[in-house]
């Protein structure tokens, strides 16, 4: 196993799920509730040193039962390794904790998530929309049951009502 | 409110003082106490989305006290064009001139990060004299970059002049593009695997001419705006960010090197032919605007030894596409034919080439800092989900840390400083 | 000069130096050799629109090199770049605020219809909201290419009536030939 995986399979032998190894990125699949812990840990702990969040992305499965995975991706400047962790979100409890206390720059990331996927994230300063419009209740675009040309908002031109301006 | 301490600039301390007067109430007259002299309020100012200097479509709403920024609110997704949703519909092939129209100053840089995601993905060698050429190119778009950030970021501070000076060399690197690849801008020259095209003998003369006329060019630049008081005094000591700050954030490109930390993928992990270029990463010391500048004013220099370097070491002949025929283009000649050509060609276009299951990010460094893309993948012509690392987007979450205290001709001189482009920011 | 092809040239004990011509192509002329465009660059398309304006391709030679910030003083409304339904509304007042006579030209193939990016937010052209007179199609079209529908917008503008009703159809003038 790589060694970044086994220090964080040591450290927290209850929260690592999975490992995978390809192409030379290490992603480890941790459960929801101790994300948040182990990322402290990857920042704070001087042999891992993650000092830089690299991206927080999310993918959809929707054939499966925890339907999105949340992941992000950090790199560390002085030591010179990068890690993935991932977690598994299922669609009733579309929970996660949000790691902008230990990653500043996780705000504007997480509320993509948020936009696109519709994955809450827990003490979060700021949750709400942030490519699409406040008021887009269209639903979440990237998810895969969401159809490319969208559901006519963008054909709907309700301003020209409104009069001049 | 007392603003963080400048180096050069005006001097507010005698302000401070008058406004002290103004507020003090008077004890030996009561009905003053309930009346001050002077009210003031915070101030909700809009800034955009259709502003001449807020370089694309992006609103921000400032909180001021006076002229002094208290919070600043971005609101951005005014040229959200869904393009990480488009990718899952189409082959990664499709997907290159969407990449094109992220950045679209410097357009070709998107391409390699993009190509180099997707070979990494496929495990892919590009042969030697492609990296060559590729690395020529996007260090010439990096000049392209900088060029346009210096011309723009000078009018928006108000030195007109070099704007013209600078768009002057800029359109003679396009005339280049446009003999390469028949575009000036949008152009897609990249493929995976490869390049397009190879240069001609008459572009490598007019790009070792090149080499001889421009780095005067640069120092005329510089002339015009470091003795330039009001340049100074606009740039230096504002917008200040520290390292810890910076990392944290997720900063990366100039912006953070301004701040001391020499991150750069082109050393840290290093691809295309940057291994075999011996040069230099600027990093600038107190994170302001004018560190930022300095740091591109270098890396064009360095970007003009980085060029004069692969252009004496590259190949004189040699392959510019790797052979892998289930996955890369034959050459066009061949195409109109060649049978079995023909019949690549119509595959790769209908159905796209069988990527194996998996996920990859991959990172480059791209002029306005990391651009990565984050690929996964079940196997076939199309991409699962294709997630795009944009630097511009995650530089416009410090902006509100950047311009606190600051005042509001200060937030136009910070966008650009960040140098970011809507394109790449909303997607 | 110009002048000369619309008017008529009095000549009477040498040269006066008079010009008579009708007070409608007076304006028009006026109208199409001061076009105030507003700095409308939404995406790539703004990048040629400044290279337009900068010194190699000098768009000032046809009067339309100033570029004004606010509509209020504008003429004409370069669309320039992919149309966002978010962005929609700020154009559309936008377009409202600009007093008469004014004329957009869309700019590119993402203004003129979407271009390549059909998705759940981009406008599949910006003429589904605001009137349109010259579509400029390209990705990004050259400066040259603007140029080109600078100058049709001008012979447009020309056959425009200016203290009459203007006509339904108005047809475009014969094919310019090239010296």
């Amino acid at each position: 196993m790589h060694p970044l995986a086994q220090a964080i399979q040591e450290r927290f032998p209850q929260a690592v799920v999975a490992v995978s190894e390809w192409r030379g990125d290490v992603a480890v699949t941790v459960t929801r509730e101790q994300v948040h812990d182990v990322c402290r840990y990857l920042r704070d702990d001087p042999a891992m040193d993650f000092d830089y969040m690299v991206h927080v992305s999310s993918v959809d499965w929707p054939d499966e039962e925890e339907r999105f995975e949340v992941v992000w991706e950090v790199y560390s400047i002085r030591n010179r390794h990068r890690i993935r962790i991932k977690t598994r979100v299922p669609e009733q409890d579309c929970y996660v904790d949000s790691l902008t206390d230990i990653w500043r720059g996780a705000e504007f990331m997480e509320r993509e998530v948020f936009d696109m996927m519709g994955i809450r994230f827990k003490n979060h300063p700021d949750l709400r929309r942030i490519l699409m419009p406040d008021d887009y209740d269209e639903g979440w675009p990237l998810r895969k049951d969401f159809p490319l040309q969208g559901k006519g908002w963008r054909d709907t031109f309700d301003f020209l009502n409104e009069g001049a301006g | 409110m007392k603003g963080p301490a400048r180096k050069h600039g005006t001097d507010m301390a005698h302000l401070e003082d008058q406004r002290e007067t103004i507020y003090k109430v008077d004890p030996e007259h009561p009905a003053t106490e309930t009346l001050p002299v002077l009210r003031s309020e915070e101030l909700l100012l809009n800034m955009g989305p259709q502003h001449p200097a807020t370089h694309g479509v992006l609103k921000v709403i400032l909180d001021l006290e006076g002229e002094r920024i208290t919070k600043s609110t971005v609101v951005m997704g005014f040229l959200h064009r869904g393009v990480e949703k488009l990718a899952e519909y189409g082959t990664y092939h499709q997907f290159i001139p969407h990449t094109d129209r992220l950045d679209y100053v410097c357009a070709m840089y998107n391409n390699f990060a993009y190509c180099r995601a997707v070979e990494k993905l496929m495990n892919i060698t590009v042969p030697e004299r492609a990296e060559y050429l590729r690395t020529i190119v996007a260090e010439v778009q990096r000049i392209i970059g900088h060029l346009f950030w210096l011309g723009t970021q000078a009018l928006d501070i108000g030195a007109m002049t070099v704007f013209f000076y600078t768009f002057r060399d800029r359109e003679i690197l396009l005339d280049w593009f446009d003999e390469l690849c028949g575009a000036r801008l949008t152009t897609s020259w990249y493929r995976i695997g490869g390049v397009e095209r190879d240069f001609t003998d008459s572009l490598e003369d007019k790009i070792r001419r090149f080499l001889e006329y421009f780095p005067p060019k640069i120092d005329e630049y510089v002339v015009f705006l470091e003795k330039n008081r009001i340049w100074l005094a606009r740039t230096v000591g504002v917008a200040v960010i520290s390292a810890e700050d910076a990392l944290s954030f997720g900063l990366s490109g100039p912006t953070l090197r301004g701040s001391g930390v020499d991150y750069d993928l082109r050393k840290y992990e290093s691809y295309g032919a940057y291994p075999k270029c011996e040069f230099s990463v600027p990093v600038g010391r107190n994170g302001d605007t004018y560190d930022r500048y300095w740091i591109r004013i270098e890396e064009m220099r360095e970007s003009i030894k980085i060029i004069r370097q692969c252009m004496e070491q590259m190949p004189k002949e040699g392959p510019i596409m790797a052979d892998v025929p289930s996955v890369t283009f034959p050459p066009k000649h061949r195409v109109f034919t060649n049978l079995e050509s023909m019949i690549q060609q119509f595959k790769l276009f209908s159905q796209g080439f069988d990527a194996p299951a998996g996920e990859i990010y991959c990172g480059t460094e791209a002029h306005k800092g990391e651009l990565g893309f984050y690929i996964v993948s079940t196997g076939g012509g199309k991409p699962y989900r294709l997630k795009i690392r944009s630097p511009s987007f995650i530089h416009m979450g410090a902006f509100d840390h950047m311009a606190k205290g600051y005042m509001i001709a200060d937030a136009v001189t910070i966008f650009g400083s960040y140098d970011i482009v809507m394109g790449e920011c909303d997607r | 000069m110009g002048l000369i092809q619309i008017g008529r040239k009095h000549e009477k004990d040498g040269d006066l130096g008079v010009i008579t011509l009708s007070l409608e192509k007076a304006v028009n002329w006026a109208r199409k050799g001061s076009l105030w465009p507003m700095t409308f660059g939404l995406a790539c398309c703004a990048i040629e629109m400044i290279a337009a304006v900068s010194s190699r391709y000098d768009i000032d030679r046809y009067g339309a090199g100033v570029f004004r910030g606010s509509p209020r003083q504008s003429d004409v409304m370069i669309v320039a770049g992919t149309v966002c339904r978010r962005m929609a509304p700020v154009i559309r007042k936008i377009y409202d605020q600009m007093p008469e006579p004014k004329y957009v030209i869309s700019m590119g193939s993402c203004a003129t219809s979407g271009n390549i990016y059909d998705s759940y937010s981009v406008v599949q052209g910006v003429d589904r909201f605001v009137p349109v007179d010259i579509y400029v199609p390209g990705c990004p079209p050259t400066p040259e290419a603007l140029f080109d529908g600078i100058l049709k917008l001008q012979d447009q503008i020309m056959q425009k009536r200016v203290f009459t009703k203007q006509p339904d159809e108005v047809k475009p003038p014969a094919e310019r030939t090239i010296v």
